[in-house]
């Protein structure tokens, strides 16, 4: 008789322990969602930065071409290329701001300096962003690879987490 | 923005972590923030405004040294009261891997969780062993902060993913526009810290003293920090003893006007540094610094370029570098010009900024913080009433 009340105790923690694990699960899939989210309005505010930047005139003529095309491409791109044209912004917005003089003269403009707390705003943000939401995919990840969670399927039908990958260093003078 | 603080070591012992958890509070009220820092201090300790006490922190051993912490159902009970009553946007907890007040207010909330890891241990056996009860809480942190690229590494390889790295805050101007004093000036080397904790290195620069004041017989040596003179001084020669000053605990304004003062700045530390904002407070004040080679201290001075460094422990190095440095004003002008310049990025207006940028990373678009239903089996069957 015994027997089975052992087994019952047995049942009723391996459940409560499937099921702490899938609710601990679901948090990380949310906070990667939410950091996926401010990676994205990140990236969005980067690159709607630079355009901004590109056809106010600011810049001179070749500049501002370089910068429209990288930050068009970076906003219109299918997702599965978004990593390569968002690291070629980082890549353009380094060219741009080569020289620490290039982001004084354009404070001097009228404008100017509005334009250029936005960016340098925008460009220190996406890094950090990034982090977060690699550091996310990181931990679930860790807790996805347990056997028990891959045997139970206690992720459900959520993707396989995928990390964010660029070039994301930004312009040192600006 | 609404921010709660929670500050893991009791708020009436001073320390590196309550510094700059009270400085952190201070520059984002003065922004207009709404701020509020938990904090273990008795019920009846005074504290300023924004901070509310989470009882009494208790000394116990813990990781080699005698840590004064909180925990304990009260003070699980006070977080929670704590959570529930804030209705923060964002929630930092400084030090969430010490078994105090941080580690249980990661525990009990949900929602956008910052994190700063100030010190860099090494892996300790016991957080090993507490690493499957840990795991779940920090992995509810959203954004982790690491105060130098060391602490950086550390964390990376202790517990995987990424963190920014934010250095911790000076108030630059404070140091900078403090007033020399003509007793602490002329042929002086500063010191602070605590003096009998051998990590902080005092004996290494007593240990150097006879050579430098054979060189400069003139030289003093100011020592401010709380500890037992008599027992520093053990065994150090006579005519030594006669040139050193021993200031006891020094106020901020001390501080920062005995840093104005000296003509040069030593950090004998041996180890156990992931900071060092000592360093940063004696660049701001212009004093010229020559700082043991710790990872840590090599960072903060930019490599060598804002300070000198020497060989961690070696006296007769020390002696040497002080000796130099003390007999060549143009190199100790050419150095506080470097420190103005380098020191500017640990300034709060930079750092305080950057730290802002990480909370409205993190708290855009994301639900408040809210308390953790950890009585969550109620929910997932579905029994749950609001």
């Amino acid at each position: 008789m015994s027997i089975w009340i052992w087994v019952a105790v047995a049942v009723v923690l391996v459940g409560w322990y499937l099921s702490w694990t899938a609710g601990r699960l679901d948090r990380l899939h949310a906070r990667i969602d939410a950091a996926r989210a401010a990676l994205d309005a990140q990236l969005l505010r980067r690159s709607s930065a630079a355009q901004e930047l590109a056809t106010s005139t600011l810049l001179d003529p070749a500049s501002s071409i370089l910068l429209y095309q990288a930050a068009h491409a970076a906003r219109t791109v299918a997702e599965e290329r978004r990593e390569v044209a968002e690291s070629d912004l980082s890549q353009a917005l380094r060219a741009v701001f080569a020289e620490p003089e290039q982001a004084a003269e354009l404070v001097t403009l009228p404008g100017g300096d509005e334009a250029v707390l936005d960016l340098r705003a925008a460009t220190r943000r996406v890094p950090m962003a990034r982090r977060f939401h690699n550091d996310s995919v990181r931990a679930a990840r860790a807790v996805r690879r347990h056997r028990i969670v891959r045997l139970c399927r206690l992720a459900g039908h959520a993707p396989f987490p995928q990390a964010f990958e660029m070039d994301d260093e930004p312009p040192a003078a600006l | 923005m609404r921010i709660g603080i929670v500050c893991p070591y009791a708020w009436d012992v001073p320390g590196g972590v309550q510094f700059h958890v009270r400085d952190l509070a201070e520059h984002l009220i003065r922004l207009g923030h709404q701020v509020s820092v938990l904090a273990p201090a008795e019920d009846d300790t005074p504290v300023p405004s924004y901070v509310v006490p989470a009882g009494r922190a208790v000394p116990v051993p813990y990781n080699g040294s005698v840590a004064r912490l909180t925990f304990g159902f009260l003070s699980a009970s006070r977080v929670r009261r704590w959570l529930r009553e804030g209705g923060f946007e964002v929630l930092h907890i400084h030090e969430p891997v010490t078994p105090s007040l941080s580690l249980l207010a990661c525990w009990a909330a949900t929602g956008p969780i910052v994190a700063t890891f100030h010190t860099s241990n090494p892996r300790s056996r016991a957080m090993i062993a507490a690493e499957p009860l840990m795991q779940p809480a920090l992995e509810k942190i959203s954004a982790r902060i690491a105060v130098s690229e060391y602490a950086r590494r550390t964390l990376v390889e202790h517990f995987g993913g990424d963190a920014v790295v934010i250095p911790n805050g000076v108030d630059v101007g404070f140091f900078a526009d403090a007033g020399p004093r003509p007793e602490w000036s002329g042929d002086t080397i500063g010191f602070v810290g605590r003096i009998n904790e051998p990590r902080k290195g005092l004996p290494t620069l007593l240990e150097a003293m006879p050579e430098i004041i054979a060189r400069r017989p003139g030289v003093r040596l100011l020592v401010a920090g709380r500890g037992d003179e008599e027992e520093a001084v053990k065994g150090v020669p006579k005519e030594v003893r006669d040139r050193i000053e021993f200031l006891g605990m020094v106020s901020d304004e001390q501080k920062a006007a005995l840093l104005r003062s000296v003509d040069l700045y030593v950090a004998p530390n041996t180890g156990g540094e992931s900071f060092g904002i000592i360093l940063v407070e004696a660049m701001s004040a212009g004093a010229p610094v020559l700082a043991s080679d710790l990872d840590a201290f090599r960072q903060v001075l930019d490599g060598g370029a804002a300070g000198e460094l020497f060989p961690v422990g070696d006296a007769s190095a020390l002696a040497r570098s002080a000796v130099r440095l003390l007999e060549d004003p143009a190199r100790r002008e050419a150095l506080r010009e470097a420190e103005t310049r380098h020191v500017r990025r640990f300034d709060w207006q930079t750092v305080g900024a950057d730290v802002l940028s990480v909370y409205e990373t993190v708290a855009a678009g994301a639900a408040a913080v809210a308390e953790d239903d950890r009585g969550g089996w109620r929910n997932r069957l579905g029994l749950a009433r609001d």
